[in-house]
């Protein structure tokens, strides 16, 4: 929303008691009207003056310029120009030699071909007083040349602020509801200008029947004849325009000058197009109408139309007016709509046609009901001044429905006041606040009423009333205080051990990314990941998008590839993140999908075995365990390098490599190792707090034993074995040396034997060794001599 | 002055020729021999010690004595020293050996690259933790319920076509989506965790925006949720400005302008200002509308409010210079790498 400087100084004294235009701005920002910009209009640029063209002329080497002989009041003068819109005996702005316009640019002496340019004549955006594209300004006849062009036309410095003027202020996309909230803040006089006070004609009534009296509570025909349909007086053009609106003729911009003050939109039909009158009704299920953009719309049942007498429909309401009922250059008499229609069903239109006007902006948020009668009179009032024969028939059709609001009645505490906002009003102090924003407050405390005006319909309880008074009191003026500290902060168990298992995984060398979690419906299937679970996004951005993950390693597969096309040719990449599996469960209402936090660590040109070696470091640093069942190839690894990391029946994660065929797919070079867990179940998990044992004074004696294993016999299944052979001294079995030849695989392990009471004899040594040989060989393996 | 008895004279001999000898051993083995030939017990000096009984002036027998066990302890102290010497130069030559460029080590093992949200997010819930605030968490995907019903804004409620909302096929159309703010946790706490709340939220968030610069459909969002007995707007005020201190440094500050949340009244954008002078938006905050609380099953009567919410993804943007958001998605090490 656009407000004037100069528009608001209609309704008080605002300016003078803002005095400067940036501490306006601060007070329309302070109040919850934030000041998006701030632009500097109209400024006089000494040197131009009122030029007549005396006579133009092309020249045959300069097609895109033209000659024009200009009086100044001293005498002709010649000048070369870019624009070709004027005629002999209009009126243009001239910068003379020595002028500085606005953008800086300094006028000289110019010559093309050889001949000199006195000057520039200017179009209005040269001189910023308008936006025009039109060419050079043609100003109104009766000028006196040589004139100070500014003085001539009247035209004086403003400020247009740009206002984000939030959804709870309906009343403030107009200027009228923006300055009685700067006048009641500032404490200065507060007067809309008058409506219009002429003289009435005869009455003359056109019918208006409501059919959805819910959708449309109230409309007002109102019959206007000796119009005159022209071009607005200057000033009125130069205000439309500042609003950032387009001048259209004198009838349109009256309507659309009325609205951008009052904030009610109205529309002008020819009235003779209207002779039996108005109906307001919903439309049929694929009735269409030719709007005034010259598209044509398509409506369903919960658009609501008016119509002529002879339900033809002449515009869609609250939106945008029909293109066969616009006035035309020969109107004369207008009848002139203003309406109160049911906000949510204008949003409805409005977004279903994907037409968003001045006026469905307005009517969707909620105008006063009872403004009606003020925006016909000043809508009258500005017609005037370019129809001075305009006559304002009495008799309006004026049905009201029951749906039409009436002022609310809510309930404010005093004490209620000080309670939320820390800062204690007294019951004076309230009514003298609301007052001026037009509240009417009854009562002295503790318990005030209070009357709602019709222009807030946002305000309905005490909350919205309370806010009003922080508003206007000032939030900065409500005092600052850090609630005592007594608490204790902390991070949840949960929270601290993520902190902990991400530090792990990047102390592995893996970097964190966060591929988005949409994925293209083939996205799961690519990767090797069943996707029976994969819930859809009932409105995707693209179809690309659509699939919502049930695992992270498509994202990272991704990102492999991504990063290999780029030069890195071994990524090494983490994420933790959620995945949005369906779940097991039937959805129930309130119930959601089996949402779970994964962690997923993948690294190109690394084998299963350091994934093993990832999950190995994890494990201790989190304190878990679970067993690897290589028999369980999880779907998209490699089917004989990998493993499930399951807890009896319960997967935790998968460890491995990725299936050859599924990296062709991504068209990823090298193996990638790969560990995925079930992180939330991980880090939800409370490990036992390790109890202290003595460390033993007395040496170790390891025993070094190498075996050829059986296929099928795993290293972990031989180890195990050693370790229970090896009796109650074994401190610790580790595999220290694999060797490979002809097919065999030699498993080389060292038994570290240690007694907390005493250093150990040959005997024992012997006795280990010996129960582990006869364990290995029990599983198979033989001893390497 | 009497005469030097001629065995002190071989004394004296014996013991310049050990030193010469110690002194000329070049090697721990040429030193051992040196040391046994002089000072051991084959020595010349063990050898004028046998005939010591033989001199019969007690007086000179004495001397002589003295003067032999005197060279045998100087020939020891010079064998050690000389083996220390020896030692240390046989270490010196070693080191010399051995020297090492220690530039040239090959692309030593790193630690990974933490996401810069990540990092962001961190910070944020330490400074909260350190006000006293604890963390909590809720799902991605949410009831349509518990995003908009529960916060204020019902079915139809006009501010809900602000939020582009992602539905999700589950349930009743309409009735499963990912979550737009992380304000739904708010009445997760409120109904699950005892009263007083002081509570920070970080999360990620789904809005239908198509990617460009500064908007991703995917993104991260803190918001702080207090409520307690007599809580105030000045608690609110006070807060931001104790965490934009915190947070940003003690030269910052912090205003709060009016604004519209459906979820919170009286509502107020909070903006912070460098330094410099210059003010930047960060975020949203106001009182606990009545209707929330009562969602949340507290007693607004008895209890009030305050919540606040800013952007995780703009305070990684901004303290790295990072132009483009999508550059953060990428999942490029190239960009990973830098932070």
């Amino acid at each position: 929303m656009r407000v004037l400087r100069s528009w608001l100084d209609e309704f008080g004294p605002i300016s003078r008691a803002a005095r400067t235009p940036e501490r306006l701005a601060e007070v329309l920002t302070s109040l919850g009207l934030a000041v998006e910009s701030t632009t500097h209009v109209g400024a006089p640029v000494p040197g131009v003056v009122v030029a007549r063209v005396v006579r133009t002329e092309r020249h045959p080497k300069a097609d895109k310029v033209q000659r024009v002989w200009v009086d100044a009041g001293d005498g002709e003068r010649h000048v070369w120009c870019g624009a070709f819109n004027m005629a002999p005996g209009d009126l243009v702005p001239l910068a003379t030699l020595g002028t500085t316009m606005p953008d800086g640019r300094a006028i000289a002496r110019r010559e093309i071909l050889g001949v000199a340019s006195e000057g520039m004549l200017c179009s209005a955006a040269e001189l910023g007083i308008g936006t025009g594209d039109e060419g050079i300004a043609i100003l109104p006849p009766g000028l006196r040349p040589g004139r100070d062009a500014f003085a001539a036309l009247g035209i004086r410095p403003d400020v247009v602020y740009e206002l984000d003027v939030t959804r709870n202020r309906p009343d403030a996309t107009g200027h009228l509801g923006v300055a009685r909230d700067l006048a009641a803040h500032l404490r200065v006089r507060f007067a809309p200008p008058a409506g219009d006070r002429a003289r009435r004609g005869p009455r003359r009534t056109l019918p208006v029947r409501i059919l959805d009296r819910r959708r449309c509570a109230r409309v007002r025909l109102t019959v206007m004849s000796g119009v005159v349909v022209g071009p607005s007086p200057a000033h009125l053009q130069r205000r439309l325009a500042h609003a950032g609106m387009r001048p259209i003729n004198n009838v349109v911009d009256a309507t659309n000058l009325a609205m951008l003050e009052t904030n009610q939109p109205t529309h002008a039909y020819d009235a003779a197009r209207l002779a039996r009158g108005l109906r307001i009704r919903l439309a049929r299920v694929g009735e269409t109408i030719a709007t005034l953009d010259g598209a044509t719309r398509t409506c369903t049942d919960d658009d609501l139309l008016i119509c002529d007498g002879a339900d033809v429909p002449v515009g869609i309401a609250g939106v945008m007016g029909g293109l066969d009922s616009e006035i035309s250059a020969t109107t004369t008499e207008i009848a002139l709509e203003a309406a109160w229609f049911e906000p949510s069903g204008i949003r409805r239109t409005s977004q279903r046609m994907a037409l968003r006007t001045e006026a469905s902006a307005r009517f969707e948020r909620g105008v006063d009901p009872l403004g009606i009668d003020h925006a016909v009179a000043r809508v009258a009032a500005i017609l005037r001044e370019s129809c001075p024969g305009l006559v304002v028939h009495a008799g309006a059709a004026d049905p009201r429905t029951p749906h039409l609001p009436r002022p609310r009645r809510a309930t404010l505490r005093v004490a209620q006041v000080g309670r939320i906002l820390g800062t204690p009003m007294t019951a004076a102090a309230i009514r003298t606040t609301l007052g001026r924003m037009g509240f009417a407050v009854r009562g002295a405390g503790p318990r005030l009423s209070v009357v709602v005006p019709t222009w807030r319909p946002d305000v309905a309880a005490e909350i919205d009333l309370i806010e009003e008074l922080a508003r206007h009191h000032g939030y900065a003026r409500l005092g600052r205080v850090v609630p005592p500290a007594a608490r204790a902060g902390a991070l949840s168990p949960l929270q601290l051990r993520r902190r902990t298992l991400r530090r792990a995984v990047l102390a592995l060398g893996a970097s964190e990314v966060m591929p988005q979690p949409f994925l293209d419906p083939a996205e799961h299937a690519r990767a090797g990941v069943p996707d029976g679970e994969a819930l859809h996004l009932a409105n995707p951005l693209v179809a690309e998008e659509s699939v919502l993950r049930v695992s992270l390693r498509p994202g990272l597969l991704r990102a492999i590839a991504s990063n290999q096309s780029f030069g890195t040719r071994e990524p090494f990449l983490s994420e933790l993140g959620h995945v949005y599996p369906r779940g097991a469960a039937p959805a129930a209402a309130g119930s959601l999908p089996d949402e779970r936090e994964h962690l997923c660590i993948v690294r190109a040109g690394a084998d299963a075995g350091e994934a093993t070696a990832w999950w190995a470091e994890l494990a201790a640093v989190m304190g878990v365990g679970a067993q690897l069942d290589q028999r369980r190839v999880p779907p998209g690894y490699h089917p004989t390098r990998s493993a499930t990391l399951a807890r009896g029946p319960r997967e935790v994660g998968h460890v491995g490599e990725i299936d050859p065929a599924v990296l062709a797919r991504y068209g990823i070079e090298g193996r990638v190792a790969c560990l995925e867990l079930d992180a939330g179940a991980l880090l939800a998990e409370t490990p036992r707090v390790p109890t202290a044992r003595p460390v033993s004074r007395y040496p170790a004696s390891d025993v070094d034993l190498a075996f050829v294993a059986p296929a099928g016999v795993t290293a972990e299944a031989l180890r195990k074995a050693l370790r229970t052979a090896a009796g109650a001294l074994t401190e610790d079995v580790a595999l220290f040396d694999v060797y490979r030849r002809e097919g065999e695989r030699s498993l080389a392990f060292r038994v570290r034997l240690r007694s907390a009471e005493r250093t150990l004899t040959d005997a024992d040594l012997a006795s280990a060794r010996a129960a582990c040989i006869a364990a290995a060989t029990r599983l198979g393996a033989t001893l390497r001599a | 002055m009497a005469p030097v008895h001629p065995l002190v004279e071989e004394v004296r001999a014996a013991l310049e020729a050990g030193r010469a000898a110690i002194a000329a051993a070049a090697d721990p083995d040429a030193l051992r021999r040196a040391a046994a030939e002089h000072a051991g017990k084959r020595s010349a000096i063990a050898g004028l010690k046998a005939r010591l009984g033989a001199v019969t002036d007690p007086e000179a027998r004495k001397e002589a004595g003295r003067a032999i066990h005197e060279a045998g302890a100087a020939l020891d102290a010079l064998a050690a020293a000389r083996e220390a010497e020896l030692g240390a130069a046989d270490v010196a030559r070693r080191v010399a050996g051995e020297a090492m460029d220690l530039t040239e080590h090959l692309g030593a093992r790193r630690t990974g690259h933490a996401h810069v949200v990540t990092q962001a997010w961190e910070r944020l819930e330490d400074v909260f933790v350190g006000m006293g605030f604890r963390v909590a968490e809720g799902p991605e995907i949410e009831t349509d319920e518990m995003n908009f019903t529960a916060l204020n804004m019902p079915p139809s409620h006009p501010a809900r076509s602000e939020f582009d909302t992602m539905f999700v096929e589950y349930g009743e159309p309409g009735s499963t989506l990912l979550r737009t703010h992380t304000s739904p946790v708010q009445i997760r706490v409120m109904r699950e965790w005892d009263l007083p709340i002081y509570a920070v939220m970080p999360g990620r968030v789904f809005r239908r925006d198509t990617p460009d610069a500064t908007h991703m459909p995917v993104f991260h969002q803190i918001e702080g949720l207090v409520v307690d007995r007599d809580v105030t707007f000045a608690h609110l005020a006070g807060t931001i400005e104790a965490f934009t201190k915190a947070f940003f440094g003690s030269d910052f500050t912090s205003r709060l302008r009016p604004s519209y949340f459906p979820f919170t009244e009286p509502s107020a954008e909070f903006d912070i200002r460098r330094a410099d002078g210059e003010w930047i938006e960060l975020g949203g905050c106001g009182m606990v509308h009545p209707a929330v609380l009562r969602a949340g099953g507290i007693d607004p009567e008895r209890w009030s409010g305050f919540a606040f919410g800013f952007g995780i993804d703009r305070m990684a943007k901004e303290r790295h210079g990072i132009d483009d958001l999508r550059d953060m998605y990428s999942g490029d090490v190239r960009f990973a790498r830098q932070f």
